[in-house]
């Protein structure tokens, strides 16, 4: 037994997929066999009468009357179905527009979001560096959290990024803030003048949040990827991050973080560093200097200590050391002639002086390479202990003996590529009774000769005593002076202060290789917006920020299916 | 070899054609390739033996409407014998919506792509109802297909000569700020179509109730536009195929059978697979078990950038897609990842006017794992009873996989 209920409403109008849309409704509810929703037109009532749904009350019903008919397995089933209907209209007028579109690549994303400078990826290992190299193509930054990438891809992709002055963070890269907002795992951290630059995910969130604990502030924070300071990838990154950083007026201090990095590659990021003109704090966990200070730049040893330190130079500025003016000497003057009488004090000067040139040679090196030749003949940048066996064997110690050390002196001091000699006095009880009484007119002498033939000569003293010992320091030092010489006390001042000078005169090279193209900096301060490849959280991390953000919902080109991956990736690489 | 090149030419002379219909002529003297044993019907090759129900019952009742049988038996017989050619609408620049079966003495539109002096063709719609197109033959239907030979035709064709035709891009582009996609609904393009039509179907007509028939059929079918937008669409794309390294898709159709269809750069080969069910809205009394799998040439719309592709201006058909007008708005915007460009002359309001997403690149497709989607109707199985609903349909992926790797190996990827 079946019953049927139909209801007319005159002079309304629905467009007809709503009305079929609200027919199904009808028909799911219980005890619904069947149900028609319709604008009794002449073929709708056919249709109706087919299906057997057709009423006496709709037989008579005309073209602008809305009939709408159920068949129940019982009389109340049908009945209250029919009673459901404005429910079923309103429930569908209350739905509105609140879903979000999800791209499906970031082409599209792009073109809803034109001003998104940057592209989160975090896709399977595998596929991040297509799409990687795909946001590359569309002129963004990469911020690239996906590991497992190959080696030769992070090399690739860098290079192409750094030609096109663009950003690759990462592979690895677990954290970044720009412009005061976090990419990846990041904290909520103050804005303010620190910048940092660092390969550690981790290391570099505690150093953000140490500087927000102690009252400082970050403008960016850079990540670079664990591989980045390898000699392979040549630290691409770190030396564009250190760049924009140098550029960057807002940043006042510079912190730099990573695992040791390969020796050749820290010296040049040192160099790099050295040539930004404001203060870098440098943490290479475990990296060991001779000196925890070279010109503007810091060694720390603890993420603590980068963040104190960082936060103190923002706030007091940079320690000001003397400008050297190169102007007094002559073009083809250069080197350094160290002539030193102490074994240790020579040693300690060349570990100072190793952070300022590239090489200093010595009868008693640091390493075996920089050893001389002939220790009678200097080369380049030469620094002599005249208290080595060799010198002293048939006559006195030239703490006790000037002469070998006059000698030696008047010889360097000839050569007109010579720029400083450095040497030291030592005075205390059993060293020669007056040492600047021979000194002083020598320095005087070659120095006027120096002068006669239109150079320069820098002569630096280390003065080592006190003012009880017997030979009268103050006199000493005195006499040192009035002979044109620098006066120092302390060994480590010394060779600091002749490292400045002749780094001023032999000036080193770029370091970023000239194909890098410069970041765009204004570009980065813009309001980050960004397409977020793979995790969804960071999407949803990046709209807590405030920040525009499109989700990407990424899935493997042709679904996996290598052979046409394949070939689409051919048809890229070829076209 | 440039392929984003050898697209943008393709997708470039897709959107500069300017089809105008122009006159309607007798398939028979009009259509190229047209003889007195072929019937024409939608989408890929099929043979009897594979032909899908509603596509039999068109072929029964246009043999019946030529003369050659009396009734559905015999024409089933003749149908059978092989006495009969099959071929698709495509292959004769025609295109014809759900069955797509033209006979020789059927009126057909003439649309001229002026830019690139394309001729294409559709014959004429039968409104809804019982309709030859979804494969229903009863008497009644002939009835009205012979009415639509004697009078309806010679109407428009006065109308349309004596106005000098109908340009169907510039109504396409004022329909979709109406409300219509441009295949499924075309309520605002059939009243344009019909106000612009009819004074000179009352200024042509032999007598006033000539005019006011003629009219009034038009009007009062909200799909009365459908075939000269599609033979319109044909125009379009047809001027996009053959371009040497395109991977633009410049055909789609399906039979109830088989889905195809042929890309820009890869000649006249039909890639097919089998086709999909639409996901539909029924008529009352009808349920997904009564439907014919996907059909009609109908798809060239979406070919051409409309239809599914253009859902953002039709928020009224987004229940068919499951309910919010957010969705209509996500179709259009998935159909992005995987057209070649946005369109010049169709533009979308809701999405700041943006471009519809024109030119199907079976890379992007094969890429994205996206396929065009399309809404259409949906015809009985069964021969003779007509259409059941309506909704959306994603087309298979294996045809633009297959399409891919033929592409690599012609051109050596």
């Amino acid at each position: 037994m079946t019953f049927i209920k139909s209801e007319i409403r005159s002079g309304v109008y629905y467009d007809s997929a709503v009305l079929m849309k609200l027919q199904r409704s009808l028909i799911d509810l219980p005890g619904v066999l069947d149900a028609g929703v319709v604008m009794a037109t002449e073929a709708n009532k056919d249709l109706l009468a087919q299906a057997d749904l057709l009423t006496d009350d709709i037989k008579a019903a005309g073209v602008n009357d809305l009939a709408i008919v159920v068949k129940g397995g019982s009389e109340e089933a049908a009945q209250s179905a029919l009673q459901k209907v404005d429910e079923l209209i309103a429930a569908r007028r209350g739905e509105g527009v609140s879903q979000e579109y999800r791209s499906q690549s970031i082409e599209s994303a792009a073109k809803r979001l034109p001003s998104a400078g940057w592209v989160l990826v975090s896709v399977p290992g595998r596929y991040a560096a297509g799409v990687t190299r795909e946001a590359l193509g569309m002129n963004k930054h990469v911020f690239l959290y996906s590991d497992n990438v190959p080696l030769e891809d992070e090399i690739s992709l860098k290079q192409e990024a750094a030609q096109k002055g663009l950003l690759v963070m990462g592979p690895d890269c677990g954290t970044a803030i720009v412009n005061g907002v976090g990419l990846g795992f990041a904290n909520k951290v103050r804005r303010g003048p620190i910048g940092l630059v660092a390969a550690s995910g981790t290391g570099l969130q505690q150093v953000t949040v140490r500087i927000h604990q102690m009252g400082g502030g970050v403008t960016h924070a850079l990540g670079t990827g664990g591989r980045d300071l390898s000699e392979a990838v040549n630290a691409v990154t770190a030396r564009q991050a250190l760049d924009l950083l140098r550029r960057d007026p807002d940043t006042r201090v510079i912190v730099l973080v990573s695992k040791p990095p390969s020796p050749k590659v820290a010296g040049e990021l040192i160099e790099a560093a050295r040539q930004a003109g404001k203060p870098v704090v440098v943490d290479f966990i475990g990296y060991a200097t001779a000196m925890r200070r070279m010109d503007n730049v810091t060694f720390v040893t603890t993420f603590d200590e980068a963040a104190e330190l960082a936060v103190q130079l923002s706030k007091t500025g940079a320690q000001k050391e003397d400008d050297f003016n190169p102007a007094p000497f002559a073009p083809e003057q250069r080197y350094l002639r160290g002539l030193f009488s102490g074994g240790t004090l020579a040693y300690e000067a060349q570990l100072v002086l190793r952070e300022y040139l590239p090489a200093v040679y010595s009868n008693a090196p640091l390493s075996k390479e920089l050893r001389l030749k002939d220790s009678l003949t200097s080369q380049e940048h030469t620094l002599i202990d005249l208290g080595e066996d060799e010198f002293t064997v048939g006559r006195l110690h030239p703490m006790m003996d000037n002469d070998l050390r006059i000698r030696r002196l008047e010889k360097e001091a000839a050569d007109p590529e010579v720029a400083v000699i450095l040497l030291d006095v030592v005075l205390g009880y059993g060293a020669h009774p007056n040492p600047a009484g021979e000194l002083a007119p020598a320095i005087a002498k070659v120095r006027r000769a120096a002068a006669e033939n239109g150079r320069h000569l820098e002569v630096v003293a280390v003065v080592s005593g006190t003012d009880e010992d017997p030979q009268n320091m103050a006199e000493q030092v005195r006499a040192l002076k009035e002979a044109g010489a620098v006066v120092e006390t302390s060994n480590d001042a010394a060779a600091r202060r002749v490292g400045r000078l002749l780094r001023a005169l032999n000036p080193q090279g770029p370091t970023a290789p000239s194909a890098f193209a410069e970041v765009n900096l204004s570009a980065i301060k813009e309001p980050l917006a960004a397409i977020n490849v793979g995790l969804e959280s960071f999407t949803v991390s990046l709209a807590a920020q405030k920040a525009e953000v499109i989700h990407v919902d990424w899935r493997p080109p042709a679904g996996g299916n290598e052979r046409l991956a394949n070939i689409l990736a051919r048809m890229k690489s070829k076209t | 070899m440039d392929i984003e090149k050898a697209n943008s030419e393709a997708v470039n002379r897709m959107m500069e054609g300017r089809p105008i219909v122009t006159t309607l002529g007798k398939a028979l003297e009009t259509v190229p390739g047209m003889h007195e044993n072929m019937l024409l019907h939608a989408g890929p090759p099929v043979t009897w033996e594979r032909m899908s129900g509603p596509m039999r019952g068109a072929m029964m009742g246009a043999l019946i409407f030529e003369g050659k049988a009396k009734n559905g038996e015999e024409a089933e017989k003749l149908l059978a014998s092989g006495k009969i050619e099959f071929s698709p609408c495509h292959e004769h620049m025609c295109t014809g919506p759900m069955a797509g079966v033209i006979s020789p003495s059927m009126q057909v539109y003439v649309v001229e792509n002026q830019t690139h002096g394309i001729k294409c063709f559709s014959n004429l719609n039968e409104g809804r109802g019982k309709v030859l197109r979804m494969g229903a033959y009863s008497p009644e239907v002939i009835e009205k297909l012979r009415w639509m030979e004697s009078t309806l035709g010679p109407a428009i064709k006065a109308a349309l000569e004596a106005m000098g035709g109908v340009d169907i891009r510039a109504l396409l582009a004022k329909a979709l700020h109406m409300g219509d996609d441009g295949h499924n609904r075309l309520d605002a393009a059939s009243i344009l179509w019909t106000t612009q039509l009819a004074p000179y179907i009352a200024k042509t007509a032999k007598d006033s109730a000539t005019a006011y028939e003629t009219i009034k059929f038009l009007g009062e079918n909200a799909l009365s536009v459908l075939n000269p937008v599609m033979a319109g669409c044909k125009s379009m794309t047809a001027a996009a195929h053959n371009i040497e390294g395109s991977t633009i898709v410049t055909i789609m159709a399906r039979n109830g059978t088989d889905f195809g269809l042929k890309v820009s750069g890869l000649g006249d080969r039909w890639f097919t697979a089998q086709a999909p069910v639409v996901k539909a809205l029924y008529f009352p009394g009808f349920t997904e078990a009564d439907a014919c799998r996907d059909i009609g040439d109908s798809v060239i719309t979406e070919t051409a950038g409309i239809g599914g592709f253009a859902m953002a201006t039709a928020p009224a058909l987004v229940t068919f897609i499951g309910g919010k007008p957010q969705d209509a708005i996500n179709t259009t915007l998935d159909m992005y990842e995987i057209t070649h460009t946005e369109h010049k002359y169709f533009t979308i309001p809701f999405l700041d006017f943006r471009g519809t997403p024109t030119g199907i690149d079976i890379r992007k497709v094969v890429e994205k794992q996206i396929t065009p989607r399309v809404n259409t109707g949906v015809a009985h199985k069964e021969p003779g009873i007509g259409q059941v609903g309506a909704g959306v349909v994603s087309m298979p992926m294996a045809p633009f996989e297959e399409a891919l790797i033929a592409f690599a190996d012609k051109y050596g990827f």
